[in-house]
């Protein structure tokens, strides 16, 4: 039997993560295939048709693509399902609002946002915003999964180019339709993939603040920004910038926690981070127990000190 | 129109929970409990589009003990207008809670169903989209604005990178994310007064839902603590360690 990657891109590129889910899939020892479903398919099938370990391309191709509902995509990966055993994904905004949508469809469970795949239908996930590991196995015929990119290395493109294939793409459903989308555009490299990751807290007090202070320490270290969700939710910082349970969660080489307290729920998105620096005022800040390096001071003096000695 | 809302009891988030000496499972005898979070703002958007003329009736409903019983009544004292418990002992997975939660559907039959995004307990994030799929009717999840015009829901829901706005048209499931809109507090009269209103026991076994247990925990255990870090003194002191230490900054 085979296993099936389902791509997330933007339409020109794969997303990166797509090739750590190929390095997951590995793990089964069968025939990894990618399903590509696009508007304009063809040097995305290319990308994914490089990646080291793939075996065939799939791809889904309809105007509506440019845009694609969980419900296309529920729609177009079911029937699709009827050859593989597994079917998985990176987790992300993407992947966790479509593969439920299939899992249901398929009239199996979905183990989301896996850390380890220990057996073919053994895994390590995170419960209780991370505080708690639990190892969960499913019995059902087929395994459809999420997994976390950062707990797997991206598989290398330079393959020997897999087959490319086309597959039926029935139309969209009705009763769901794109309107628009707002994308943070940033010169900044993506949260999810930075190597270096400056986050702010509520203490920055505003979004100047983000943009005065903080910004110019992550242009120097070639850093994408992140936040709290106490800065997200008073504006100081755009949505997508969260970091944590409910937010992005990043692994960078560094990351940089400025004026934020480390609730259980920040920790959750950050500590898988390989060195954590915690800037804060107060010695007792629970982001201190997580941190590598701790300084205690105001970040109004020490974030424009640092930028500064850089 | 009617609205649904499905609501989960699970621990309190301000508090870290316990690995069971023997790993089989955390240990929450005691601990306090409360509504997830986000079905709390899946109840308040409920009660604001009823307070725009919009929605005129909200069942609240959720799965589980008898012990359940006292978010359904937080609920109520918010402002939901009747309250359901389907009850069992049996431990469901999301598959299993969206197949109980379409057996619920078909018997109310909601114009709008409302779901918090994921509970904070299993983290799992799946129900409002398996509950979609298995009604076959449209989603829009991660939600932090909803207008309703006629049959026609228009959200704005939080992705990676920004926002997306979807139309779906109703009835539709729809999940809501922290942002979108601040739960009310309740008062103690409200608590009062929410005694009165409906509170329905459906045991589990009347809805005739078949269900499979396909997932099993095999056991939980606390993730390694990251090794201790150490204070640094100024600047300079945490400049030179990632520079010579960790090599990582240039
Ligand atoms: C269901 C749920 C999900 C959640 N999901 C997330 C999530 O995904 N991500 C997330 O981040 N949070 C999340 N939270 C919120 C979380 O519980 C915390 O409330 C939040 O992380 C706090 O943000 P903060 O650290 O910026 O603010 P605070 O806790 O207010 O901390 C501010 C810190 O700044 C320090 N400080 C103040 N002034 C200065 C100064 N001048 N210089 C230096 N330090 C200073 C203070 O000592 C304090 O430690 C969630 C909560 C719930 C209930």
């Amino acid at each position: 039997m085979r296993t099936l990657i389902i791509a997330e891109h933007d339409g020109q590129h794969l997303n990166e993560q797509v090739a750590r889910a190929v390095t997951a899939a590995q793990q089964w020892q069968q025939p990894v295939d990618i399903l590509v479903a696009a508007a304009q398919p063809d040097t995305l099938a290319a990308q994914a048709a490089a990646i080291q370990g793939v075996s065939n391309v799939l791809v889904a191709s309809d105007a509506a693509l440019q845009h694609p509902t969980a419900e296309h995509l529920a729609e177009i990966i079911v029937p699709l399902a009827a050859n593989y055993t597994v079917v998985l994904a990176a987790h992300s905004a993407f992947s966790k609002n479509v593969l439920p949508r299939v899992a249901a469809l398929l009239d199996v469970n979905m183990i989301s946002d896996v850390l380890q795949i220990v057996s073919a239908n053994t895994y390590v996930r995170g419960i209780y915003a991370g505080n708690v590991l639990a190892t969960v196995q499913s019995s059902d015929s087929k395994q459809v999964l999420t997994v976390r990119g950062s707990k797997f290395a991206a598989a290398a493109k330079d393959g020997a180019a897999a087959e490319i294939k086309s597959v039926a793409t029935p139309a969209a459903p009705a009763g769901s339709r794109w309107v628009t989308e707002a994308f943070n555009k940033s010169k900044r490299p993506p949260l999810a993939a930075a190597k270096v990751v400056v986050s702010g807290g509520r203490a920055l007090g505003s979004a100047e603040a983000f943009a005065e202070v903080l910004a110019p320490l992550a242009d120097k270290l070639h850093a994408a920004i992140g936040a709290s969700r106490a800065a997200v939710d008073a504006g100081y910082a755009p949505n997508d910038l969260q970091v944590g349970q409910t937010g992005v969660v990043v692994a960078p080489e560094l990351y940089i926690a400025v004026g934020i307290s480390g609730a259980i729920q920040h920790a959750y998105g950050m500590k898988d981070s390989k060195v954590v620096v915690a800037i804060n005022q107060d010695p007792e800040a629970q982001i201190f127990k997580i941190a590598d390096y701790g300084l205690v001071a105001d970040l109004f003096e020490a974030v424009p000190q640092l930028t500064a000695a850089l | 129109m009617k609205a649904l809302v499905a609501i989960k009891r699970v621990v309190d988030y301000n508090i870290q929970v316990r690995v069971k000496a023997d790993g089989s499972d955390v240990d929450i005898e005691g601990v306090k409990m409360g509504v997830n979070p986000f079905d709390e703002n899946a109840i308040e958007e409920a009660i604001r589009l009823k307070e725009k003329g919009i929605v005129s009736e909200i069942v609240a409903v959720t799965i589980g003990s008898a012990a359940n019983q006292d978010i359904l009544r937080h609920a109520l004292a918010m402002g939901a207008d009747r309250a359901m418990l389907v009850e069992t002992q049996e431990t469901l997975h999301s598959l299993g809670v969206a197949k109980v939660l379409k057996a619920v559907v078909e018997r109310e039959q909601p114009t709008l169903i409302l779901l918090g995004k994921q509970a904070i307990d299993d983290d799992a994030g799946q129900t409002g989209q398996m509950l979609a799929a298995l009604l076959k009717l449209p989603q829009a999840t991660y939600a932090s604005q909803i207008t309703i015009e006629g049959s026609q829901a228009t959200v704005v829901r939080e992705i990676d990178g920004g926002t997306e706005t979807l139309a779906i048209s109703l009835p539709a499931v729809i999940t809501a994310d922290l942002r979108l809109n601040e739960p009310r507090y309740v008062k103690l009269p409200n608590l009062m007064m929410a005694r009165k209103k409906p509170l329905e026991n459906v045991p589990l076994d009347s809805l005739n839902v078949s269900l499979t247990h396909n997932v099993q925990q095999l056991n939980v255990a606390t993730p390694p603590a990251r090794p201790a870090g150490v204070m640094v003194k100024d600047v300079n002191e945490l400049l030179s360690k990632l520079r010579t230490h960790e090599g990582i900054i240039a």
